[in-house]
């Protein structure tokens, strides 16, 4: 009798604590701060993306979308933690001073920020995205696929991630053909229809027949079907954009992270962390290749994604030069992440200076 | 039967009567708009510009908000009363934040109450410096101010890009487009513990009150007035033409020049590339919507920095899209150049006719 009662006693206790837990995880409110409107179908759109696969597991989310990085994003940040959201998500690089001091006076309030590099405080993470896998793979396409040996690319700003990208995609490229160089103009904007069609029109001039992008907008790869040479898709899968010229697009895939540390928060594991995922991990993911590549072709850039996604290939394995010819990564050795990181010299094979 | 009559003179009543009406059919659009998009209007009326103001800290931060708006209000009112258009504060104030900003770098991690009022003066000179371009390319050159205002917006936004992201920037910062954090000795001194309410404030009312004073009790003032009405008459009067445009560029530069001050040494405390989310252009609606009357334009720079953050709010709360914020912006002036038919016209009922 006293075994049994004892036994109910304990069995009705998991079974409110389980009954507290799931209550818990149901309230868990998520919000994200875009820096962009959610139908760029770049950056911001891939982050709602994410938004949504985080409500479709059950949690109710918010956003604010074209927040400025000036003294703005601070407010909006406050306002969210003040009205019961529990983890918010600030999806571009100039929120983070605001961030992290917004983290400091809401210690209860998980605080997730995108491509930074600052956590001074135990509630806030970081994370990012290793785009240059893509780009190694991108970079392979267009280096079997060019005809005149001329490749665009038209790039936002001069800072560490889109350096990485071009010499990552350049290095791929050389691989398969030395011949090739890489042409960049500088858009000085990450979005901007009207600046990236004028940066495209400008490379094709230049006799590019294939042109990539570190921009967001579909006006790149629309300009490329127009002119008859090929493009990739940036950020989501822009082939509908453009059917004939997208051979493929670096889609960023935000919704398991984001759904990950979202579940995080409503169990009490979340704990801080600086995550830079890759194709490995499904942050980065490559859309469906065009019939325009021949089947060797398709069948190659297939094994370099699953060698890049089980780390058997890096895309930095030296030896690798930069512009003067100095040796940047020795033979057989692989780039860390600190030098990924700060990268601000052009390897071999790219085209004119970085802006200063 | 409805008679459209030419006023012998415009209505004074009606001058400061326009802008009331102009808000009130801002709002009763805006709400018309609301419903059309399926949302429920006084609902949505409510938490654009009641519900983020209803507390001390949402006060202040429509305080902090309008604080640049008016400032640069301030500074226009002197170039638009005396018929100079002057559309470039947003490349002032970019250029008064870089000037100050390098200052304050000169002075990262040191101490000493001599170096606020060094930061403050470089933003008030360097807003001062770019707005004498058009200012002589006018009255030297006979340019067009207009073109040569707005397109000095983009040159200083590239210059303060470039120097962002080359030799300001953070060398501890991994390359991103930022410079150090400033000094706590070059920053505006907060007002109250938790909110971000800062010192510029007091340069924003310093500027009205002067600027009261120009207009109505100086004979600049009076020559500015008449130079607004008529150029020729200026010219007969035998006013120096020229030395006033310099002048009300000048004022007009330096007030800019603050409010990038205000920006970067108070809520922002570093140079980076968005130092400004357009303060400069939102600032002509704000000194038209206010007559270009200082009292007006504090009236007019609260009910335009309300619908930033009402925006905002009206987002996180009804998932209504943010950019009806810029939406209520331009109704305003809308709404205001509209009404502005009925300064030099009135409308009669007569009877029929037979």
């Amino acid at each position: 009798m006293h075994k049994i009662f004892i036994r109910s006693f304990v069995s009705s206790l998991v079974f409110l604590f389980t009954l507290t837990v799931a209550a818990v995880a149901k309230d868990v409110k998520a919000a994200f701060v875009y820096i962009g409107p959610t139908g760029d179908h770049g950056w911001t759109y891939q982050h709602d993306v994410g938004r949504k696969a985080v409500e479709a597991a059950g949690f109710k989310t918010t956003y604010v979308e074209g927040v400025p990085e000036s003294a703005d994003a601070e407010r909006v940040l406050r306002q969210l933690a003040n009205s019961g959201h529990d983890v918010i998500f600030t999806t571009s690089f100039g929120y983070m001073n605001p961030t992290n001091k917004v983290a400091k006076e809401f210690p209860n309030v998980k605080f997730e920020h995108a491509t930074g590099y600052k956590r001074e405080h135990p509630n806030v993470s970081t994370y990012a995205a290793r785009f240059y896998e893509g780009r190694a793979i991108l970079g392979t396409i267009a280096g079997t696929m060019t005809k005149s040996n001329v490749i665009g690319y038209v790039a936002s700003f001069p800072i560490p991630e889109v350096i990485r990208g071009i010499n990552s995609f350049t290095l791929a490229a050389q691989k398969v053909n030395p011949n090739i160089k890489t042409k960049i103009v500088w858009a000085f904007t990450w979005y901007d229809p009207g600046k990236e069609s004028e940066a495209a029109k400008a490379l094709i001039d230049q006799g590019a027949d294939i042109i990539a992008q570190h921009t967001d907008s579909t006006a790149i790869v629309q300009i490329a079907e127009k002119a008859g040479v090929y493009a990739f898709g940036q950020a989501s899968d822009m082939d509908k954009f453009a059917p004939k010229a997208v051979l493929t697009s670096v889609e960023n895939n935000w919704g398991p992270y984001y759904v990950e540390r979202v579940k995080a928060v409503a169990n009490g594991t979340w704990s801080q962390k600086d995550t830079w995922h890759g194709i490995g991990d499904g942050m980065v993911v490559i859309s469906d290749l065009d019939s325009a590549m021949p089947s060797d072709l398709q069948a190659k850039v297939k094994k370099l994604q699953a060698d890049l996604a089980s780390g058997k290939v890096h895309a930095f394995t030296g030896p690798i030069y930069d512009q003067k010819g100095d040796l940047m990564v020795a033979a057989g050795k692989t780039a860390d992440d600190g030098m990924l990181a700060g990268m601000m010299t052009y390897v071999k094979g790219v085209e004119g200076d970085i802006p200063k | 039967m409805i008679k459209i009559v030419k006023r012998d003179q415009p209505s004074r009543a009606i001058f400061f009567l326009t802008p009331i009406l102009a808000i009130f059919l801002t709002l009763v659009a805006g709400g018309l708009i609301f419903y059309i998009i399926g949302f429920k209007p006084f609902e949505a009326l409510k938490f654009f510009f009641i519900v983020p103001i209803a507390d001390m800290y949402g006060f202040s931060e429509l305080l902090l908000k309008a604080t640049p708006l008016c400032l640069i209000a301030i500074g226009l009112s002197f170039c638009f009363k005396s018929n100079n258009w002057n559309i470039g504060a947003e490349g002032q104030l970019t250029f008064g934040a870089i000037v100050s900003g390098g200052v304050a770098l000169i002075f990262y991690e040191q101490e000493g109450f001599y170096i606020l009022p060094i930061v403050i003066l470089a933003g008030a000179i360097g807003g001062m410096l770019y707005a004498s371009i058009p200012a002589i390319l006018k009255t030297y050159f006979n340019t067009n101010e207009i073109l040569v205002s707005l397109m000095l917006v983009y040159v200083s936004k590239l210059i303060l890009d470039y120097l962002v992201v080359g030799p300001w920037s953070n060398p501890e910062g991994f390359n991103f487009p930022e410079t150090r954090q400033f000094s706590d000795s070059a920053r505006l001194p907060i007002l109250f513990e938790g909110l971000r309410i800062h010192a510029g404030i007091f340069l924003a009312l310093a500027a009205v009150v002067a600027s009261w004073f120009i207009f109505y009790k100086t004979y600049l003032g009076f020559q500015m007035k008449v130079s607004g009405f008529s150029l020729k008459t200026a010219k007969y009067a035998g006013y120096k033409g020229k030395k006033m445009i310099i002048l009300v560029f000048l004022i007009s530069g330096a007030c800019a020049g603050l409010a990038g001050v205000g920006e970067i040494t108070g809520p922002i405390g570093q140079l980076h590339r968005e130092v400004s989310p357009d303060y400069g252009f939102t600032a002509i609606i704000v000194a038209f919507l206010g007559r270009l009357h200082p009292i007006g334009i504090i009236f007019a720079s609260l009910i335009v920095a309300i619908t930033y953050l009402g925006a905002e709010t009206a987002q996180i709360f009804m998932q209504i899209p943010k950019y009806t914020g810029q939406v209520f912006q331009g109704m305003i002036l809308f709404f205001l150049l509209a009404s502005d038919y009925l300064l030099f016209f009135k409308i009669k009922f007569t009877g029929l006719k037979k």
